[in-house]
């Protein structure tokens, strides 16, 4: 015959869902501690979109909790039966009011989502265009699995490349115009907005602001290949003034060095690296591999996979492959005096 | 025995005054014994119990290849697999579970139930059946084949260009995965097809379309889906076979190429496939939630439409998966407002299902725990992409693991874990035996647990920022404590897939009888035998109701009387009776095919040519197709058996 | 809803006309064939609107239809001579019927040929640019749907000369003309898309 349960206990899993939710929202991390979190922003095109995610999240999290807690009561608000032989007939009933769940469900939820609807549409129309025309432009080609960055200007004494490290003053928009140099890239700094791809065979246009100075990590964020893990990326925002003091900096070229191992590093640079990289002001112009102009001024490199310290460089261009197994960049040839010389010769760059 | 005329008067009969019936229908419609019996069936529980083996063979490959990875995402900077590995290693994962496991796995339940469930002796073109699954079975090794040689895909399962073009990726990975695919989506469209003949044309006399399971309404609806998205991803790998061997330029800039085309042909197919693997299941609930509440589900009506209006709303939104690519705000708009909307119909399957447990009385069977589950981790999966379907919230999660979250979340909660609780549901009709309870409860309870741990942390690394599709990540990124506890979830999650194998095959072994109907269900496979007989009725039922067996006790909302016992008798060789697409009202006897080689060679001509290609060696390929016509022609044949010629037809 | 269904009384057996399964299996793979040439058709249009140089898109300027525009008369002619049987079978005419089938068949290979030529006269090849790619390949699509065509309505013609057709079973008569009015109806659309839109502006 039909046996009854006796009631159970609130069911042990949504305590663990429960508990999982607020350890992972009561400590969610500072910035620091995660660089590429997007729930806290920085920059004007991000802002108005954390409210947004802020708030489809909790009601993500509101319809989970009620779903969770209905499909429990359903289950446990009375003795349920048991199955006491296969076949035993059990009796079954049709009772009324079932209708009225999903009237009432489908209304709440229609209503929510035509809410989350227009809120997403105008937070759409705030961040597809900046509130006041960028006065700078900097064009970004993704390339595997580093960031070849151009700064744009009228005066074309200003325009120069660099790799990897971009400088963007604080307080006003700056467009980005984005190109595919390979296969599709997506270029992505949390802090400051969401991503774009990088497509070949169009142009894409993106825009950042940045609200304080500060150093913000960025990431490839579209499957581009073998060291896809090792594409990121940094951008630095600064004072307008210091940004104009740094734009500055860069377009000077270094200058030579009499001294004979930093001459001696410069030859053999030309030699083993000038193919595919540029150095401004010499005869290295290699346009496969970053311009490693003023590579001291950066804080971070092989696209911001490793800090940029003496032992650190030492071991990428020793062992390119071990770093990022994949790249284009083979393991020079170099003899130790060699490797000395260019050392010395890129610690001059800055 | 005598020769019909061009028609006949079926006799209608009492199946227990037929007494030599069974044994008579018994020799027409069973498989011959041996070897050779078993490749020349065209019987659709076999053919489905092959399509469950088959693709749960695939879940575990893929399962394996997921736990090898986790170990390598456990921390950072580890070097268990070297990138190209990793790469190889997760794009199979997702091509093996998205293609090989989750549409066939609801395939053979549908094969297998579906004649059940509507009073019809098989599928409408059992011979196609059996073609749909050696395809299947063929292209699932071809494409193992290219991955066990080490030329597995490396391109993610979405496979986009550049990257998957001859000039950045140049051995034969994808040429493989490409070829495998067209393969394989012969395979689903013939299947589909099969679906929607047998809805139209195969339901017992008096099951109109507002009587039939959900279930069927979910996969007619994927079939329906299928046949319109499947020729675009198999146009996107053959205009990508040809860009990478015969130097054509569809993709390719320099000569007026687009890589935004791939995307766009892919994800025309990949949106609705996505429900194409989930609304079958959906419908499993549907049917057997009921059964353990005692009452019929709460708004079959509604469900049904709701059914149909997501894939129709799901061909709409496929530009959601492209939403970081450049495209103009008014196309994005679009499709975000659509992708939001989508969420309607799936909140009224969640409701009625919770109404019917709240309004019902639940029994807390394996079976149960599985599809009640199922409705939390759906809303889950649900809410996550209904914060991805906002596009300026999407271009922050999008390519994180807040989608690996999402993913996960509907494709094992909507596709897996309904899939084990429809083992534990029907088990007993396929094998006459009832699967352990206790272990049922201890696979519960581990599957969830594991699921859970494994795959929520992933929305918080997701919303940290961690990128998919990353062989190794860097330290100091906020993600090692919650990419090690995934791997630790997943490992237990997979210790409950293997419980849940253990209890399938010690039941199979030892397993109490079931008799036919262990849980008083109402629907009509539950009125044969367990397992059924290789004929499934003795006479074809007339049925008047939703639950035809329910009747007597449910009053009220049935007008009139099914009869599962008594109908046509149909005994003039395969016999089966076809009837109206809407009323359901007879209106032919439809002969039916015997055994045959021609499917499972037609399907190795298939191969052959697919290999030629694979391998550039055309004068193979015109062979392979020449051969193919033949078996073609063949089977085509018009058999006087069949009724297909101007000679009356003969018994047998 | 019938309160009661009818079991009493005659019905047919075997494939009858559109009872038959394989009539319905038909109209469904003319669905997924249709949206086969309908993304290949969205590829022409995508690849079309993208920017060209001048006269890349179609490359060498619009396609001349002198050879096009009668071929595509040739293959509406096909489908009237199977109409034509269709008509036939049904009246227990078997003669009439393989004449129509002949027919038919004749001028699809007909079609065929004409089409070769075609092709063999344009300037670029299907690895020229993504015009010429996109021309043969979507050309060529149809023609292998003619071609499967053709063989189908040979082998209709043999089993109907070999008598196995009559007024009530002729279910493979009309599965193979559904078939093969498909093919002519898609034909259309390719003819309009790569004939037609260049001169009404697409494309460079």
């Amino acid at each position: 015959m039909l046996q009854q349960r006796h009631p159970q206990r609130f069911p042990p899993h949504l305590i663990r869902i429960a508990s999982l939710l607020c350890a992972a929202f009561l400590s969610t991390p500072a910035r620091a501690d995660a660089p590429l979190n997007y729930l806290y922003s920085h920059g004007d095109k991000a802002d108005p979109v954390v409210s947004l995610t802020w708030g489809v999240l909790i009601v993500s999290l509101a319809v989970t909790v009620i779903i969770a807690l209905l499909v429990a009561g359903a289950i446990w608000r009375r003795p349920g039966l048991a199955m006491a032989q296969p076949g035993s007939r059990i009796e079954v009933a049709q009772p009324a009011g079932g209708m009225r769940w999903i009237w009432i469900g489908v209304s709440i939820s229609t209503v929510v989502l035509l809410a989350s609807v227009v809120w997403t549409m105008a937070v759409l129309a705030q961040v597809s265009l900046p509130a006041t025309k960028p006065a700078l432009t900097i064009e970004v080609t993704g390339r595997q699995w580093w960031w070849q960055v151009r700064y744009l200007s009228n005066d074309p004494s200003r325009i120069f490349t660099t790799a990897n490290e971009i400088h963007i003053p604080t307080g006003m928009p700056v467009r980005f115009i984005l190109i595919g140099g390979d296969v599709i890239h997506s270029f992505w700094v949390p802090a400051l907005g969401g991503k774009t791809d990088t497509i070949p065979g169009q142009t894409n246009e993106t825009w950042l602001e940045a609200h304080a100075p500060g150093t913000y990590r960025g990431q490839c964020t579209e499957y581009c290949g073998i060291e896809h893990a090792h594409m990121g990326l940094i951008v630095v925002a600064q004072t307008p003034r210091d940004f104009q003091a740094w734009w500055n900096h860069q377009l000077q070229s270094p200058v030579a060095q009499a001294n004979g191992q930093v001459a001696a590093g410069l030859m053999a640079f030309n030699t083993h690296c000038g193919s595919c990289h540029a150095v401004r002001g010499t005869d290295s112009a290699g346009v496969l591999g970053p311009d490693l102009s003023h590579l001291m001024n950066r804080g971070t490199i092989a696209a911001g996979e490793l800090p940029n310290d003496p032992q650190d460089l030492a071991h990428f261009i020793t062992d390119p492959q071990g770093v990022k197994p994949g790249i284009l960049m083979q393991k020079p040839e170099l003899s130790a005096n060699e490797l000395a010389d260019i050392q010395a010769y890129l610690k001059t760059l800055n | 025995m005598t020769i019909d005329d061009y028609e006949r008067a079926p006799t209608v009969a009492v199946e227990d005054r037929q007494p030599a019936l069974p044994e008579e229908l018994r020799k027409l419609w069973e498989t011959k014994p041996g070897f050779l019996g078993w490749l020349s069936s065209v019987d659709h529980k076999e053919i489905g119990i092959r399509y469950i083996i088959t693709a749960f063979a695939f879940l575990i490959a893929g399962g394996v290849e997921a736990l090898i990875f986790r170990l390598q995402l456990a921390g950072p900077n580890l070097h268990l697999l070297t990138p190209e590995q990793y790469d190889q290693l997760f794009t199979t994962h997702g091509m093996t579970m998205i293609f090989l496991y989750a549409g066939p796995v609801l395939t053979g339940f549908s094969n297998y139930l579906w004649p059940l469930l509507l009073g019809a002796r098989d599928m409408a073109l059992p011979r196609l059946n059996a073609l749909s699954y050696w395809i299947y079975l063929c292209a699932g090794i071809f494409l193992y084949a290219a991955f066990a040689f080490g030329f597995g895909p490396n391109d993610g399962w979405f496979n986009y260009v550049p990257y998957a073009a001859r000039a950045y990726n140049n051995g034969p990975n994808i040429d493989f995965y490409s070829l495998g695919m067209i393969l394989l989506g012969i395979s689903t469209t013939v299947g589909s097809t099969n679906f929607i003949v047998t809805f139209l044309r195969l339901r017992a006399p008096g099951m109109s379309i507002n009587r039939v399971p959900i279930l069927v309404w979910g996969t007619l609806t994927a079939a329906a889906a299928n046949i319109f998205a499947i020729p675009a991803v198999s146009l996107a790998f053959f205009l990508l076979w040809m860009d990478r061997n015969l130097g054509t330029h569809f993709f390719d800039v320099p000569t007026g190429g687009q890589p935004l085309l791939w995307q766009h042909l892919f994800w025309m197919f990949g949106h609705p496939w996505v429900y194409a693997i989930v609304l079958p299941a959906m419908g499993m609930v549907s049917d057997g939630l009921p059964v353990f509440c005692r009452r019929p589900l709460v708004g079959y009506t509604v469900v049904a439409l709701a059914t149909v209006a997501t894939m129709v709303l799901g061909f709409g939104v496929w530009v959601h998966h492209m939403f970081a690519t450049g495209l103009p705000s008014v196309s994005l708009s679009f499709f975000s407002a659509a992708s939001i909307i989508i969420a309607v119909p799936s909140a009224v399957g969640v409701f009625a299902w919770i109404a019917t447990i709240w309004t019902g009385k639940p029994i807390l069977t394996t079976a149960f725990l599985f599809f009640a589950n199922f409705i939390v981790l759906f809303t889950i999966g649900g809410v996550s992409g209904y914060m991805t379907g906002s596009v300026p919230v999407d271009w922050q999660l999008t390519d994180t693991y807040f989608v690996v979250a999402h993913l996960h979340y509907v494709l094992i909660g909507i596709n897996v874990f309904p899939v084990v609780g429809a083992v534990y549901f029907w088990f007993p009709k396929f094998t006459g035996r009832m699967m352990d309870e206790r272990l049922g409860r201890w696979n519960f309870w581990t599957m969830f647990i594991g699921f859970n741990v494994g795959f929520f942390p992933m929305h918080i690394s997701g919303l940290l920022g961690m990128p998919r599709r990353v062989y190794t990540y860097a330290d100091g990124m906020g993600w090692d404590w919650l990419n090690l506890i995934t791997t630790a979830g997943s490992y237990l999650f997979a210790i409950g897939v293997l419980m849940f194998l253990i209890n399938v095959v010690r039941s199979y072994r030892n397993g109490p009888p079931a008799g036919d109907n262990p849980w008083d269900a109402p629907t009509l496979e539950w009125a044969t035998s367990s397992p059924p007989p290789p004929y499934n009725f003795v006479v074809i039922p007339t049925v008047q109701s939703r639950h035809p067996l329910w009747e007597d006790r449910l009053g009220g909302e049935t007008p009139g009387h099914s009869y599962v016992h008594a109908g046509l008798v149909l005994d003039h060789g395969r016999e089966t009776v076809g009837t109206s697409p809407l009323d359901a009202e007879p209106d032919i006897i439809l002969r039916m095919p015997k055994d045959s080689f021609a499917p499972l060679i037609l399907s190795l001509t298939l191969t052959a040519i697919f290999i030629a290609l694979a391998f550039n060696i055309w004068w193979l390929a015109i062979v392979g197709g020449l051969a193919t016509g033949a078996d073609i022609i063949f089977w085509l044949w018009p058999e006087r058996g069949l009724g297909e010629t101007a000679e009356p037809a003969t018994n047998g | 809803m019938a309160s009661r269904i009818a079991l009493d009384g005659k019905l047919p057996v075997g494939a009858i006309d559109t009872r038959a399964s394989g009539w319905w299996a038909m109209i469904f793979v003319v669905f997924t064939e249709a949206s086969l040439f309908a993304y290949l058709l969205f590829s022409y249009f995508y690849l079309a609107v993208q920017p060209h140089l001048a006269g890349t898109f179609p490359q060498g300027g619009p396609p001349s239809l002198a050879l096009a525009l009668p071929n595509t008369a040739i293959l509406l002619l096909s489908s009237v001579a199977i109409g034509w049987a269709q008509f036939n079978i049904e009246r227990d005419d078997n003669r009439r019927l393989c004449w129509g089938l002949g027919i038919g068949a004749v001028l699809g290979m007909i079609f065929l040929v004409i089409q070769y030529f075609e092709w063999a006269q344009k300037p670029f090849t299907l690895a020229s640019s993504s015009y010429g790619s996109l021309y043969f390949t979507v050309t060529g699509f149809h023609m292998a749907h003619v071609v499967v065509g053709v063989i189908m309505l040979w082998m209709l013609f043999a089993w109907s000369a070999m008598g196995y057709f009559n007024r009530v079973r002729y279910a493979h008569i009309h599965i193979g003309a559904l078939y093969w009015h498909f093919v002519d109806a898609v034909w259309l659309a390719v003819f309009f898309t790569f004939y037609i839109t260049p001169l009404l502006g697409m494309g460079s």
